[in-house]
């Protein structure tokens, strides 16, 4: 239980994937004018980052390292990511037409999205996942739980960034600090605020 | 040849859309690289390396790729030239291939390589092509070496590993910083730049007004 605590408050507040690792930037800035659109775009990041982690770890774990062919992850994983996300968008668009108009209009764009590509590469090297979450052996239960709650960091960020952004629109302040300056000093504010889960266990 | 359409490539790609102040694309590793001027520089001529290559290729199958799968085909050549970069590091250069880290694979997926190909390679010629690609990564490498080498000198007092000064501000360079100096430089860049746009647009209506004197008086 205590392991599994310190993986959600490492990989949610002190390892945040935007604010301290500086994954999956461009939504961040792109996607958060408004609050609605910040969540919709958090929860399709977190779905795909999860079934990203539960499929791309197994397939370097046990067809890639057996045939030492591990140089060929970058081009095996974005191909899984693209595949992914373009099945998931067709089995939404399926099941749940109400959904797909809600989340449909981001989905292809998590195809580019660095913290996807990212995740699915972090959890493959112990080392740097010793760091990150504290576990010091990988397995793909791990791997699955980071991959999500990482997502929830995600959102979390991309949120309380959208609620900013909402009342730093009708600041007074000089025209070239207008648009991504203010809001770069914004990040740079919950960025401290987030530094501080370092000191926590 | 025609000097004047190359021109106006380089200054497109080094000033008026530079990718990382004017158009804020691929800034997860500006972001994360700046910290110090030596990685800030590398991963800035690694972009530019890829980024010809890519610019090039692309152009040269541009006729032969179908419409409908060209951003998978476009993503299959990235992803390529980053695995042999990657490997070219590791074995030469294992200093940059270690501070790297996960944003070398992630070049991938940066927005910069993608827009430049969707953008400019896939509908002009191969020497045009490779020349924008060289000159959005130079403007890429001047901007995070110069972010790079602000960062590093007030965060920890060096210039490119040397130490010049005896203080350090260790916001600087901690993830809170790389926000608040990115910021910064964007607003003084895009200052700057409006400025010199005006005075230029002042000096043509002025010339503008003198012709039309001329004209009046003769």
């Amino acid at each position: 239980m205590g392991t599994f605590l310190m993986i959600i408050i490492m990989a949610v507040f002190a390892n945040n994937f935007i604010l301290v690792q500086f994954l999956g930037i461009c939504p961040f800035l792109g996607l958060s004018k408004s609050r609605a659109n910040a969540f919709g775009m958090g929860v399709a990041v977190t779905l795909i980052m999860t079934i990203t982690c539960l499929i791309t770890y197994p397939i370097y774990m046990y067809i890639l390292v057996p045939l030492k062919l591990e140089y060929l992850e970058i081009i095996v994983f974005i191909f899984v990511i693209a595949a992914l996300v373009q099945m998931i968008e067709n089995i939404i668009k399926r099941f749940s037409p109400a959904l797909y108009k809600g989340m449909g209009i981001y989905l292809p764009l998590i195809t580019t999205n660095c913290a996807v590509l990212g995740v699915a590469e972090l959890v493959i090297d112990s080392a740097a996942m010793a760091n990150l979450i504290g576990v010091p052996q990988m397995s793909l239960g791990y791997s699955v739980l980071y991959g999500f709650f990482g997502g929830v960091g995600f959102t979390v960020a991309i949120i309380l960034l959208s609620g900013l952004r909402e009342k730093t629109d009708y600041l007074d302040i000089p025209k070239s600090l207008k648009g991504f300056p203010i809001t770069m000093v914004a990040a740079c504010i919950m960025a401290m605020g987030f530094y501080v889960f370092n000191f926590i266990g | 040849m025609n000097w004047s359409k190359y021109k106006n490539i380089a200054t497109n790609g080094v000033l008026k859309n530079n990718p990382i102040f004017r158009l804020v694309l691929g800034t997860c590793p500006t972001l994360a690289l700046t910290g110090s001027a030596l990685n800030a520089f590398g991963m800035g001529l690694a972009v530019t390396f890829i980024l010809t290559l890519s610019n090039t290729f692309i152009s040269l199958l541009r006729k032969v790729i179908p419409d409908e799968v060209r951003i998978p085909a476009y993503v299959l050549i990235i992803a390529t030239l980053v695995t042999i970069i990657r490997m070219l590091l590791e074995k030469y250069i294992p200093v940059l291939f270690e501070s790297f880290g996960v944003y070398l694979p992630l070049i991938v997926v940066n927005c910069i390589i993608l827009g430049r190909a969707e953008g400019f390679a896939n509908k002009n010629p191969i020497f045009d092509s490779a020349l924008d690609g060289f000159f959005t990564g130079i403007g890429c490498t001047l901007a995070m070496g110069l972010m790079g080498i602000v960062r590093e000198f007030l965060g920890a007092g060096s210039f490119f590993g040397m130490q010049l000064m005896d203080f350090r501000i260790e916001f600087f360079t901690s993830a809170a910083g790389a926000f608040f100096v990115y910021g910064m430089f964007i607003a003084i860049f895009n200052a700057a730049y409006k400025a010199i746009e005006n005075k230029i647009n002042k000096k043509n209506f002025a010339l503008h007004l003198e012709e039309l004197s001329i004209k009046e008086n003769n």
